[in-house]
């Protein structure tokens, strides 16, 4: 077998380069295209958001953004627009919206930590009893229980009150599995040393454990505050008081039976305000998010 | 699974489970028992009597053409937007691995979709899909191919499919790069010296060593696609035109909120439920040996 000639080499090199280069360019195109698709849709409701009613209305909608931005915002927020299905201020329904969502997180949050390290660390007749209770949280979704658990709502006068919106979502079990399997990783000495130290439970929950937890509390809280937020059926099934109207239904109700003649304008300007605080609790705290996505689900 | 090293005591952690025991029991446990009891009985059109009769709603539920129009929906929409969701994601995701310039611009714009609620994806693909005003429903009309998902069944069931799928994608694409970057890279390198192809390499290596990720992914779809796109459908096309894209979920609704027929609809709920119990199952069952190899 001969030596390879220099020429060849540089032959064989550059038909190399040039295969990386087309690798490379094809890697792009494939994920410019995958990014464009998922931004078309947000970047024309934006561009929907700063054009006249009549421009819409006559099917001219734009690729680039209008002038009328402030305008079409300022009628969102306040609820100013002249339209027929005329929802509650943007303002007001995303007040609601926040609200809910931290109330709906911080309270899953909170049972969550406080029933994992009961089951984690105590050992108490009726353990695997609540653990299994917990359990099945996970296989009742609102979906599928939706007329029962309507009624206890109202059985129980909660109907149109934030306590109503929020408390019956707070049972987690997925947050209670993660926490508890996080408590399970601490080691025997830390809790053997707080004994020895004369910390009570308590005390050892406040001064050891909980600072402890501060990443997976921030990684769940991201995933919570969305979930909260996004909320549909149940917002729908237990509200009926406009001034507790979240902007999810709100944005929906708006659309009507979707008439061209619509204010399109406002009701975009309304969408982008709606997905603007869970996308912005996203992309401003991406690592948490990626971090609290992937284990709660494992 | 219990810790050696524990706190003494009973009415201490009773007393901290007491809230999520407290609202589990309520909100959960209680209407999912009177579910399944209102699924065994059936009362008359004034609600003045009640009378058991064992699983007849059920006979009547899974007899009904209507609710199998909705359960043949349910099939046709969920497997096309767990398929279609989790096809490009892994395309997307196996291009994101790659080590080029940007990749971490790239991972964060595909990542934020998932943060978008379903009913507000259903208002932006009716802003794109409107026959009169939506930019691309439009040029389908302008260019000679009839588009009204509001008269055509076919069309509403596609633009739910495509707006349900296009907000799960950033899920599935997150899952599916932690399923890539968690591959050994000599296991690559091994079959690349080897020189086998990339597609190849793709499918004989990468592809199996992702199997547990896509499986579970599957489920999560599956149940994205029946309970969380309630959304979607009740928003963009109210399960119309006719039943077109009523699926179980869309039902239940309909059936218990507007028509309040207790009976029937506490029996679709108890078939939903065994449906969530079993996909859970399968999700847990298929953990326990992932964790165990």
């Amino acid at each position: 077998m001969r030596a390879p000639t220099e020429e060849e080499d540089r032959i064989a090199a550059a038909a190399a380069r040039r295969r990386q280069w087309r690798d490379a360019a094809l890697t792009h195109a494939v994920l410019l295209l995958g990014v464009l698709a998922v931004v078309f849709p947000i970047w024309i409701a934006l561009v929907g958001s700063t054009h006249d009613a009549s421009t819409i209305g006559r099917g001219d909608v734009p690729l680039l953004p209008g002038d009328e931005a402030v305008g079409n915002y300022v009628a969102a927020l306040t609820g100013t627009g002249a339209g027929r299905f005329r929802a509650s201020p943007a303002a007001l329904m995303l007040w609601n919206s926040a609200l809910m969502a931290l109330l709906i997180a911080c309270g899953k949050i909170a049972i969550s930590l406080l029933s994992a390290y009961a089951i984690a660390f105590f050992s108490f007749p009726g353990r695997m009893l609540a653990f299994w209770a917990i359990f099945l949280t996970l296989m009742l979704p609102v979906e599928v229980r939706i007329i029962p658990t309507y009624q206890v709502i109202v059985d129980l006068d909660l109907f149109d009150s934030m306590t109503g919106l929020t408390v019956p979502l707070m049972a987690s079990a997925t947050a209670t599995l993660l926490f508890r399997q996080f408590f399970l990783t601490v080691p025997d000495e830390v809790v053997e040393a707080a004994k020895i130290d004369g910390a009570g439970p308590l005390r050892f929950l406040r001064d050891i454990l909980l600072p402890l937890s501060v990443t997976n509390i921030a990684a769940l809280f991201v995933i919570l505050f969305i979930y909260g937020w996004n909320q549909y059926l149940w917002p729908l099934l237990v509200v009926s008081d406009r001034s507790l109207e979240t902007v999810v239904v709100g944005l929906t109700r708006m659309i009507g039976t979707g008439d061209a003649q619509n204010e399109w304008n406002v009701i975009m300007a309304t969408a982008v305000l709606a997905l603007l605080p869970p996308v912005a609790v996203v992309v401003a705290m991406q690592r948490w998010f990626v971090r609290g996505l992937t284990e709660t689900e494992k | 699974m219990q810790r050696k090293v524990i706190f003494r005591g009973t009415a201490l952690p009773l007393l901290l489970l007491a809230p999520q025991l407290a609202v589990t029991a309520v909100f959960f446990l209680w209407p999912a028992g009177v579910a399944v009891y209102q699924s065994v009985l059936q009362q008359d059109p004034w609600g003045l009597r009640t009378e058991f009769v064992g699983l007849r709603n059920f006979a009547e539920v899974l007899a009904d053409p209507d609710w199998r129009t909705a359960a043949g929906n349910t099939a046709v929409f969920s497997t096309a937007v767990a398929g279609l969701a989790m096809g490009i994601a892994l395309m997307l995701a196996v291009q994101a691995d790659k080590a080029i310039r940007g990749a971490r611009v790239y991972r964060t714009l595909l990542i934020w979709p998932y943060a978008v609620a379903p009913a507000v994806a259903a208002v932006l693909w009716l802003f794109l899909f409107h026959p009169s005003i939506g930019l691309i429903g439009r040029a389908l009309n302008a260019n000679g191919f009839p588009w009204d998902p509001r008269l055509n069944g076919n069309q509403a069931m596609l633009l739910v499919i495509g707006a349900a799928a296009w907000k799960e994608v950033s899920y599935n694409f997150i899952f599916f790069l932690a399923g890539l970057q968690a591959i050994p890279r000599s296991v690559l390198e091994a079959a690349a010296i080897d020189g086998a192809r990339p597609v190849r390499r793709f499918w004989t290596v990468v592809f199996p060593l992702l199997s547990p990720t896509t499986f579970f992914l599957l489920v999560v779809n599956l149940v994205y696609a029946f309970f969380d796109t309630f959304g979607i459908i009740h928003a963009l096309t109210s399960g119309g035109p006719g039943n077109a894209t009523t699926t179980l979920i869309y039902k239940v609704y309909v059936e218990g909120v507007q028509n309040t027929n207790l009976g029937s609809s506490a029996a679709q709920s108890v078939i939903l439920m065994l449906l969530v119990v079993t996909l859970t199952m399968i999700q847990f069952r298929f953990i326990e040996r992932r964790v165990h190899y």
